[in-house]
């Protein structure tokens, strides 16, 4: 089967029930995307299908069809996503590892060019987990994130 | 000055500097590859290191050895802080390296909230020692004092004259000089520091904002398996039979191997098993679940977590053996107007960090390498060593970053997994630890029972408080006739309770260990200041006074405690009581500044309900005032948090702060987490079964606090942890007259 992953297109022979996940891990080598629940119960995982966040320890490989997947590494080229930029302005990242799913996630509630409120980010991200307890900073930063976009639209 | 000019002049100082003829640095580049760049350490024999920690290349960039584990704290950027406050480079032409396991170093081992404290002195020597040696060498070319020069920025300056040379210039010259003496150093005063006390951002944060950081879990290698572990269901139970066989046969399976069965004491040892290798994580996941094995009894069968909360719980009802004493607390009971008496339960946790363990290990017939997440490297290299029985010198531990480790990277029996597996394939082993295996395999947190009691007078005034602690210690992972609680775990918020009263009675009492008990943010502090903290409140509650006036009066008058007036030792976290006393001064600052912070005294009338809670951890103090409002299901939320600390002198006010806010979240963590055992089997497996803190449960602010303080540096990583328990378990007291004394607290509260 075919995948298009940051709109490159690969073959993939292998158990169409394997994750996307280890598919991106472990086949293509990109390890920007992390494991940590394998049961959608986490968030670290996530990539973008069509731009829908999507938790890719869940996705089989069969599921995926034509849709377009966006990885950490395919949210742009130069760490340059409102988002990206947010998370360092807000310099959000304690130990890293859940950040590419957290901002996975936030880029797809950002990147609707709408206003957010607290409640939309609590609601939108209250599945991503983070240990280090990195919460409060991912709310100012989607935040941000979210005006910063809304500035661009209006200009 | 333009690029000619820079060159003409740097000519012109070489000629007169150049003492050996020819000598160049032969610094080896760092490798563009991912993932090597951070592993790239062997200082070239030619090169200019005046430490361990520095390295100059020919061309003036400076390397600097981070030797302790990055796990979200920046010590990454923190122990290079200290050594630019003396180095005087320029932050553009710098590069971190990270440090092998190697006893060169000192201590490696990441934990215990120390990283700063026990190298803030030999930090800012290093930098200080390369330092004079590069204006000893641009002060002999000018022929002037060495001490009228300072190094600014990436230059030395002669400050009489404000000439100024780099130090790529200098580097030839430098390399060739002696070490300076530790007494030839002139360390700057704080007066004149510009790196200490300032928010660098940290190293790492556009490598973490674009998923090219490399983790344990990221090690990619040619020709590498990946290896997933069926671990023993009951710690020490052992393999009766299973189909090995046919899981061998599966696609992509490249092998099967039995792993070297555990008994007492656990140790750092591999929990024993079945690995199943194969060509990648899914591959040898599906083998793994597809393993049909019998296992045979183990006495730890017999564990089973409601029978045991209900065992220390009476243990810690009876007398226990006394571990600090002043006056008579049996008196005082006797000649108490009222007595006031509550039990406490807090059950084990595990530390869960959102990286599972995870090593990769490439072993010859006479060396091992290993790439891992692990917080204590040296440790990692003695126990690699051991299981392969091959020479320390023959291993080197790489350390990637760590997606977390909360004490459980600390123990490197995941390391020790992949050096015996690569070494029984021929060929490396990337050992993947599955959510599962980490929820259910782990070194888990302590779990405990506690009897608090005081007694007050016909004045209302507190004459006596005792403390009873009773929990299964971290020793018995290392000895397991050890049921005790140790002086090490006493010491934390238990020995040292801070309360200015006439009799004084601590305690401990016996429970054996099931399971591996292993050390977690903030150890030993977690469940006693949650017991400690929650029965301040219930007292100051009884007593019908404000809990942080009753609290500040508890602690009593600004003083040091004189712990051998109750004939007591204090190990202070291996720090000196001269250096780091237990001063009520500084407890109750952090109390007074919390609670003004979070307009404590207007809280009824605003109608806002608030925790508070206090406690001294690893050298420093820190107190929490939570705010919970309930819906009209009963679930709690945290509209907002308040925290001070009084960590002494602090090298980043912006990684103090955000450990002040994720330390505090960890806290609350711990207190709606619960690990339990069945039939010795542990309960729990991953994320919807052992709650964590979510963004729902967590404050949608919180204001940190950073008390000024010259005072030495304490500890940062763990002490913001304790006290968000009680200080919780206090607020939800106040909203629903509901006491929490036995943990996990439910998210959604049933109110009458």
């Amino acid at each position: 089967m075919k995948v298009t992953i940051n709109e490159q297109e690969f073959d993939y022979q292998g158990d169409p029930s394997m994750p996307l996940l280890w598919f991106i891990r472990d086949e293509l080598k990109m390890t920007g995307t992390k494991y940590s629940c394998g049961m959608a119960l986490c968030g670290a995982c996530t990539v973008h299908l069509d731009g829908e966040p999507t938790r890719s320890c869940q996705l089989p490989m069969a599921a995926i069809g034509d849709k377009a997947v966006t990885t950490i590494e395919g949210l742009s080229s130069d760490g340059s996503h409102p988002v990206q930029q947010a998370w360092r302005e807000h310099n959000v990242p304690q130990c890293g590892y859940c950040q590419s799913g957290q901002m996975m996630q936030a880029a797809s509630l950002v990147d609707k060019k709408q206003p957010v409120s607290d409640e939309d980010i609590e609601n939108h991200m209250a599945g991503n987990i983070c240990r280090c307890g990195t919460y409060p900073r991912i709310r100012a930063a989607v935040k941000s994130a979210a005006e910063a976009v809304a500035i661009k639209v209006i200009k | 000055m333009t690029d000619s000019t820079i060159s003409q002049s740097r000519r012109a100082f070489l000629k007169r500097t150049a003492t050996a003829s020819g000598f160049t640095l032969g610094l080896a580049l760092l490798p563009a590859t991912r993932g090597q760049a951070m592993f790239a350490n062997a200082p070239s024999a030619e090169s200019f290191a005046p430490s361990v920690f520095i390295e100059f290349a020919e061309d003036g960039n400076v390397i600097i050895t981070c030797h302790r584990s990055e796990m979200g704290q920046q010590v990454r950027t923190s122990i290079p802080q200290i050594i630019m406050e003396e180095l005087g480079a320029d932050w553009q032409h710098v590069t971190i390296n990270q440090a092998t396991g190697d006893a060169k170093y000192g201590d490696q081992n990441t934990d215990g909230s120390r990283s700063v404290r026990r190298n803030f002195q030999r930090l800012r020597e290093a930098g200080a020692t390369a330092a004079l040696m590069l204006c000893t060498a641009a002060a002999k070319g000018w022929k002037v004092d060495p001490y009228e020069c300072v190094t600014d920025n990436h230059f030395v300056v002669h400050k009489p004259s404000g000439r100024k040379v780099a130090f790529a210039d200098l580097i030839s010259v430098a390399a060739t000089l002696p070490l300076p003496k530790p007494t030839d150093l002139k360390l700057k005063s704080r007066d004149n520091w510009t790196q200490i006390g300032k928010a660098v951002p940290s190293v790492d944060l556009t490598a973490m904002t674009t998923g090219t950081a490399v983790y344990g879990q990221d090690i990619v290698m040619d020709n590498m398996c990946y290896a997933v572990i069926q671990r023993p269901p009951v710690l020490f139970s052992k393999v009766k039979s299973s189909n090995q066989a046919e899981i061998k046969k599966m696609p992509g399976v490249i092998d099967v191997i039995d792993m070297p069965a555990a008994s007492a004491p656990a140790l750092f040892n591999p929990l024993g098993g079945i690995a199943v290798l194969a060509s990648n994580t899914w591959l040898a996941w599906q083998a793994c679940n597809a393993l049909k094995t019998e296992w045979e009894s183990s006495e730890n069968a017999a564990y089973n977590s409601e029978e045991y909360q209900q065992a220390l719980l009476d243990e810690a009802a009876k007398p226990g053996e006394v571990m600090r004493k002043l006056g008579d607390f049996d008196k005082a009971t006797s000649e108490a107007a009222k007595v006031i008496d509550a039990s406490y339960y807090a059950p084990h946790l595990a530390q869960a960090p959102m990286e599972p363990p995870a090593a990769t290990a490439v072993v010859t017939a006479d060396s091992a390498e290993i790439w891992a997440c692990v917080q204590s490297p040296q440790t990692t290299r003695q126990q690699v060593a051991g299981a392969l029985k091959m020479p320390l010198e023959n291993v080197t531990i790489n350390v990637t970053l760590l997606g977390g480790g909360f004490g459980r990277k600390a123990k490197p029996d995941f390391a020790v997994e992949a050096a015996l597996l690569a070494k029984a394939v021929g060929r490396p082993v990337k050992v993947v630890w599955r959510r599962e295996d980490d929820i259910k395999h782990g070194y888990y947190h302590s779990v405990s029972g506690q009897r608090l009691s005081a007694t007050i007078d016909d004045n209302s005034k507190i004459t006596g408080w005792y403390h009873k602690t009773v929990f299964p210690p971290i020793a018995s992972t290392f000895n397991p006739a050890a049921n005790k609680p140790t002086d090490g775990e006493l010491d934390l918020g238990h020995m040292d309770t801070p309360f200015d009263v006439p009799n004084l009675q601590l305690e401990r009492g016996e429970a054996k260990a099931h399971v591996r008990i292993g050390w977690m943010r903030s150890v030993a502090n977690v469940y006693h200041a949650f017991a400690k903290e929650s029965f301040v409140a219930e007292v100051a509650d009884q007593l019908k006074v404000d809990h942080r006036d009753f609290l500040l009066s508890l602690i009593g008058p600004d003083r040091h405690i004189d712990f051998a007036a109750s004939n007591a030792k204090y190990g202070n976290y291996g720090d000196d009581l001269n250096d780091y006393p237990v001063d009520t001064a500084r407890l109750k600052k952090v109390i007074t500044e919390v609670t003004d912070m979070a307009d404590w005294d207007n809280r009824e009338q605003q109608g806002r309900f608030l925790g508070l809670a206090a406690h001294r951890s690893f050298l420093s103090y820190s107190a929490a005032v939570i705010e919970v409002k309930l819906n009209s299901r009963g679930e709690w939320t945290i509209p907002k948090a308040y925290i001070a600390i009084d960590a002494g002198t602090v090298v980043n006010p912006d990684h103090v702060k955000a450990q002040c806010e994720g330390g505090l979240i960890y806290g609350i963590s711990c207190a709606i987490g619960q690990i339990t055992a069945l039939n010795g089997e542990i309960t729990q497996s991953n994320f919807h079964n052992y709650l964590v803190a979510r963004m729902p449960q967590t404050p949608v602010s919180i204001d940190v606090e950073i008390i000024q303080s010259e005072a030495l540096p304490g500890g940062v990583g763990e002490p913001p942890t304790p006290p968000a328990a009680p200080a919780l378990a206090n607020a939800l007291y106040a909203a629903t007259g509901q006491r929490f004394r036995n943990l996990p607290i439910p998210l959604n509260i049933k109110t009458a």
